[in-house]
């Protein structure tokens, strides 16, 4: 196979990705022809907490697992946020959500370590963490309530250079780019994606196959935590039961990115466009008259679509 | 199951020594030991008189002992260079070896799963050489590799010696160890039974070592001979082929007849087993049922047409947490139509008649996993007499299950021949091949290139022929 | 016999005591409180769960799991009361059905012959359900909301004021598939699969096949759950079924059947979706916060999880 050809393919969802979602755009701008600098704002704003509960989907999913407690966590991260915020100074605030993405780090760990010393598999383990984390959201904060700084809240909001480029779009860079560059460019990234792909030939290798499986659950509550605070930015408020949405919207998000749910293949970039395109679905049926619920319909259509297509695929292969 | 009890293993600074042994005599164990996957229950290891324990391969390759595999540990979804820089290799040192090997052009950036099977045993060997290990243990790497490149690994080979290292060297072929060790350790039965030199006409030696004890000659007395079989083939196999390792295997196999199948791991029979029990579609030629050509999709259409399989995998037959009844009356309810009321009464006589004929120890059958193995086979094997057959396929059915249990399994295969089944009989360990056949057919490279009767089918004959060296006029002693 | 052995023989039997003790916790924080009427309160409570619980039995027991169930529950519910006042209630029924069906169906496409992850294939429908019933809710906005009278008596209503009607339903039901799990073919397959894929496949067993039916079954008694609970609450809404979903699984694995497949039966899950009824209004009587119930029930689906896994190895 030629270098392009093969350069292509590998990083077909980079290609393709940024294309869906200027189609997407250019669609919303036709339906809508009002769409302006204002309403990309509210979508890079929108699409921020689902891009983050994406990645920290795609950093286990890459490993060869799967956190279906994703969305508790950041629930959990958002009631705190909210309530310890309440009446803080900015200043504060930022402090605050550095302990906050500590925590996350930390309930990662939990997750990680029991799923390593259990040997459940991922599936259940997360599952019933899930609940449990969810329970603890509940506990923080009963009601939708608490609040921040307004002067935190507006680090999502705004834009910059004359309107082309929203803050909340700049933060989701800075912010993924912050966490995951170091994590993908160490031997931690490396020993992630080698696991994922084949464990086997990872562990003879020479890799601490469960010490990885461990760490990426570790990075995975830091996208989750900061994906909570996200939250608290579009939202304001903490709510304890928006935790369930973005568990299934975020795996849609890696789905539909192009990283295989079996591990190993896939990358960061491709989750996050899947992300605005999930976020756009919803936008352009308010725009085009249709209710905007048909969002969630489409979302688990083309997750539906996604795996299945992957499915064929695979069955494809094998009966040449 | 004890698959190692005392394996003893030198191997001298400069030299290559291969380790011998026939499939299943503990060498694939005593390599898991070797390089820390598993951790042995006695003795100990040593590396340059210093003594080891290893709890990962990491372990042992820090000691100084690095392994290449037959399917090599690359990630397939890494590159090249990721691959190196995870097992902490130096890529310029890799490269130097691969040009040697000559793949100077290949491109770091390309991902393992893009390269062919031979290439990327070439580059772990690279990885491993790149190491520096004072032990290289080769693990069957030159198996179905081309000659041109086998020619690199044997070169590889003679300088690690020639640098004073060591090489451990597995192999099936008795040709290159004669031409590349120095000494040979022999394993049998997880026991070291001999240290050979293999380049002074060591290779009758080595062979005789690997069979053991001489067979009992009067083993098959008291079992009939069949009647002399008539009418068309049972199973009739032509020209098939199916993928690399199964080239081109044709033979006739009559009702009342169990043919025996000799061969080394990987010469084409598994491919020629999935093929007749339908799990895989052949690339060509044709499977004759009683006459009638058979095209399965799925293993069900054997079944319908009477072929069904003894797998040598029991884990892979069984349902480890049923009972052995239900075990057994699992092809009962194989069709739609089964799916209804169980006709238990029936059901339980089946079973039962078939329990019974096999002899198996039912104290344990509520849960199949926690039977003996040689209890498991006999399940395995009990499922298609009540389930109904014409010809039984036996692939390794006797590896890791004791004697007594073996001659009941044998008897068993000659009692069905006698009422009028065929049996095709792959087997490892080839001095039970009279035992229980009546012709023998031998399996190299994909094809057949040997048949003879199985009464004059000794084991240094089959071996030889299984090696794929010409059959002598004369058979050692 | 080990300890381990005991239990893995007997979690039946131990599981059975737990759920005696819990009643005597209650009768001991509570005087008065267990009463036949409270028994018959109980038992209507747990005919949904236990019913729902039935389908993801089918489905552990096969290797598999269902997390559509509480969509599809609520959307036949939902269905049910929407139709019932034009259709008629046999047909509103009938249609509550088969949209359960019809979910279970395409679970058992995706999972069966296009091998997609259950747990994947079954959110995505599940996302599609929920939102399909939204959508729908909001086309039909004015239109008269009926739970028609004989639903009603089925969730709610209790024979001579003691027996509920639902328990009629029910524990024919439960006897099919206890007896249908140990004496059909159909049942014989659903272990095997679980057990063991390339077994059943070296047997002659189509897997695909035996896969497709069971999430079709599953679908099927979701749909009935539903039923049943619009009966009980005698209003439809949205969001009827959704906390019914964690205890499903949970009473499954609670009563011994296996996350992996293979072992396990309807007999605990009985005993199972039993033991979390009475929890459950156990905790009530405390006034538990709903959140630790939540994070109660996770902790028992792990720890049981945990158990079994060691167990069994």
């Amino acid at each position: 196979m030629t270098r392009p050809g093969r350069l292509l393919r590998r990083h077909a969802a980079l290609l393709v990705m940024p294309m869906l979602v200027a189609l997407f755009l250019a669609a919303t701008v036709a339906i809508h022809p009002a769409f302006g600098a204002f309403d990309v704002q509210s979508l890079a704003l929108g699409a921020l907490p689902l891009a983050l509960a994406a990645a920290a989907q795609t950093v286990v999913v890459l490993s060869g697992g799967i956190d279906l407690s994703v969305g508790s966590l950041m629930a959990v991260a958002n009631v705190v946020a909210a309530r310890t915020m309440q009446h803080a100074g900015f200043g504060q605030s930022l402090g605050l959500a550095a302990l906050i993405v500590l925590g996350g780090a930390a309930s990662g760990a939990v997750n990680g370590a029991v799923l390593v010393a259990s040997r459940v598999p991922d599936v259940v383990v997360t599952l019933a963490a899930g609940f449990i984390w969810g329970g603890i959201a509940l506990l923080i904060l009963e009601q939708p309530g608490g609040g921040a700084p307004d002067a935190f809240l507006n680090l999502g909001a705004g834009t910059l250079f004359d309107g082309l480029v929203p803050n909340a779009l700049v933060l989701l860079i800075v912010v993924v780019a912050a966490i995951w560059l170091p994590v993908r460019s160490s031997r931690l990234g490396l020993t992630l994606y080698a696991i994922g792909s084949d464990r086997t030939a990872a562990f003879r290798s020479g890799v601490a196959v469960e010490r990885t499986r461990f760490l990426a659950y570790v990075v995975g509550g830091v996208f989750s935590a900061v994906g909570g605070l996200a939250l608290t930015m579009t939202t304001g408020i903490g709510s304890p039961l928006a935790g369930t949405y973005y568990t299934l919207s975020g795996l849609a998000a890696v789905v539909v990115g192009g990283v295989s749910l079996t591990g190993g293949r896939g990358g960061m970039t491709g989750p996050m466009f899947a992300a605005y395109i999930l976020t756009l679905i919803p936008t352009d049926l308010i725009f085009l008259n249709i209710d905007p619920n048909f969002g969630q319909v489409i979302q688990g259509t083309l997750i539906v679509l996604v795996v299945m297509g992957g499915g064929l695929a695979t069955l494809l292969r094998q009966r040449p | 199951m004890v698959a190692l009890r005392a394996a003893d293993l030198q191997v001298r600074a400069g030299e290559v020594h291969a380790l011998m042994g026939a499939n299943g005599a503990g060498k694939s164990t005593l390599v898991k030991m070797l390089t820390g996957v598993l951790r042995p229950d006695g003795g100990s290891i040593s590396i340059r008189g210093t003594p080891r324990r290893f709890r990962s391969p990491l372990a042992a390759r820090q000691a100084g002992l690095v392994s290449v595999y037959q399917d090599p540990a690359l990630v397939p979804d890494l590159t090249i260079a990721q691959n190196l820089r995870l097992a902490r290799t130096p890529p310029d040192v890799v490269r130097q070896w691969l040009g040697r090997f000559g793949f100077s052009a290949l491109d770091f950036a390309t991902a393992v799963r893009e390269l062919p099977l031979p290439t990327l045993r070439l580059i772990d060997l690279a990885r491993a050489l790149a190491a520096e290990p004072d032990i290289l243990l080769l693990d069957e790497i030159t198996a179905a590799l081309p000659p041109d490149l086998a020619e690199h690994v044997y070169a590889a080979a003679r300088q690690w010696r020639s640098l004073g290292r060591s090489v451990i060297f597995i192999s099936h072929r008795l040709a290159e160890i004669a031409a590349l060790c120095d000494r040979a350790t022999v394993l049998r039965d997880g026991v070291t039974v001999g240290v050979v030199e293999p380049a002074q006409g060591g290779e009758e030696r080595i062979v005789a070592l690997m069979l053991g004890a001489p067979p009992e000659a009067a083993a098959r007395a008291g079992i009939a001979a069949a009647a002399a079989p008539s009418g068309p083939p049972a199973l009739e196999v032509q020209a098939l082929r199916c993928g690399e390792k199964l080239r081109d295997v044709s033979f006739a196999l009559r009702a009342g007849e169990v043919l025996g199948l000799a061969a080394l791991e990987g010469q084409g029979q598994e491919e020629l087993f999935d093929c007749l029990a339908g799990l895989r579609r052949p690339d060509a030629g044709a499977i004759l049922a009683a006459g009638a050509p058979q095209h399965f999709h799925h293993p069900a259409d054997a079944i319908r047409a009477g072929l069904v399989l003894v797998p040598a995998d029991r884990v892979r037959a069984l349902l480890p947490q049923r009972s052995v009844h239900e075990n057994i009356a699992l092809p009962l309810v194989r069709r739609l139509r089964d799916w209804g009321g169980l006709p238990m009464r029936a059901e339980r006589a089946r079973v039962a008649e078939a329990v019974r004929r096999l002899q198996i120890d039912t104290r344990a059958a509520a849960e199949v996993k926690r039977l003996s193995g040689g209890n498991q086979q006999k399940v395995v094997i009990a499922r298609w007499l009540a389930c109904g057959f014409r010809t039984l396929l036996c692939f390794d059915p006797t590896r890791g299950i004791d004697i007594g249990t073996k001659r009941q399994i044998y008897a068993l295969l000659r009692e069905l021949a006698a009422s009028g089944a065929a049996v095709l009989l792959f087997t490892s360990e080839l001095s039970e091949i009279p035992l229980a056949c009546d012709r023998v057919a031998v399996l190299f490279g994909g094809r057949i290139v040997a048949g003879m009767p199985a009464a004059g089918a000794d084991e240094a004959t089959l071996l030889r022929a299984a090696h794929g060296l010409r059959a002598r006029a004369e058979a050692p002693a | 016999m080990t300890l381990a052995a005991f239990l893995r023989e007997r979690s039946l039997l131990v599981l059975a005591l737990l759920l005696a003790l819990l009643v005597g916790i209650i009768t001991v924080v509570r005087p008065g409180t267990v009463t036949p009427d409270w028994i018959a309160n109980t038992l209507l409570f747990a005919v949904p769960l236990g019913l729902m619980a039935g389908g993801e039995t089918l489905l552990l027991l096969a290797g598999g799991i269902d997390l559509s169930v509480a969509s599809v529950a609520s959307g036949a519910a939902y269905l049910l009361s929407s139709n019932a006042a034009p259709l008629g209630t046999t047909l509103a029924v009938l249609l509550g059905l088969a949209a359960g069906l019809l979910v279970g169906l395409l679970n058992g496409v995706g999972v069966a012959i296009f091998r997609v992850q259950p747990l994947v294939m079954t959110l995505g429908t599940g996302l599609m359900a929920q939102g399909a019933l939204v959508v729908y809710s909001q086309k039909i906005i004015g239109q008269e909301q009926l739970v028609p009278r004989a639903v009603a008596t089925l969730g709610s209503g209790k024979f001579a004021g003691l027996v509920p009607y639902a328990l009629f339903l029910w524990l024919p039901l439960a006897l099919l598939l206890i007896l249908g799990l140990r004496r059909s073919g159909f049942g014989r397959l659903l272990y095997a699969v679980g057990d063991n894929e390339a077994a059943c496949r070296l047997s002659g067993v189509r897997v695909w096949r035996v896969l497709l039916a069971a999430y079709a079954a599953c679908g099927l008694l979701a749909a009935v759950a539903g039923i049943v609970l619009v009966g009980t609450t005698n209003a439809a809404d949205l969001s009827l079924a959704n906390v019914y979903l964690l205890p499903a699984i949970a009473a499954a694995i609670i009563g011994g059947t296996s996350i992996f497949g293979g072992r396990g039966g309807y007999g605990g899950t009985i005993v199972g979706a039993l033991f979390l009824t009475v929890l459950d209004s156990l905790l009530t009587l405390l006034n538990a916060p709903e959140p630790v119930k939540q994070m109660l029930y996770g902790g028992v689906i792990l720890a049981l999880a945990a158990a079994y896994t060691r167990l069994t190895d």
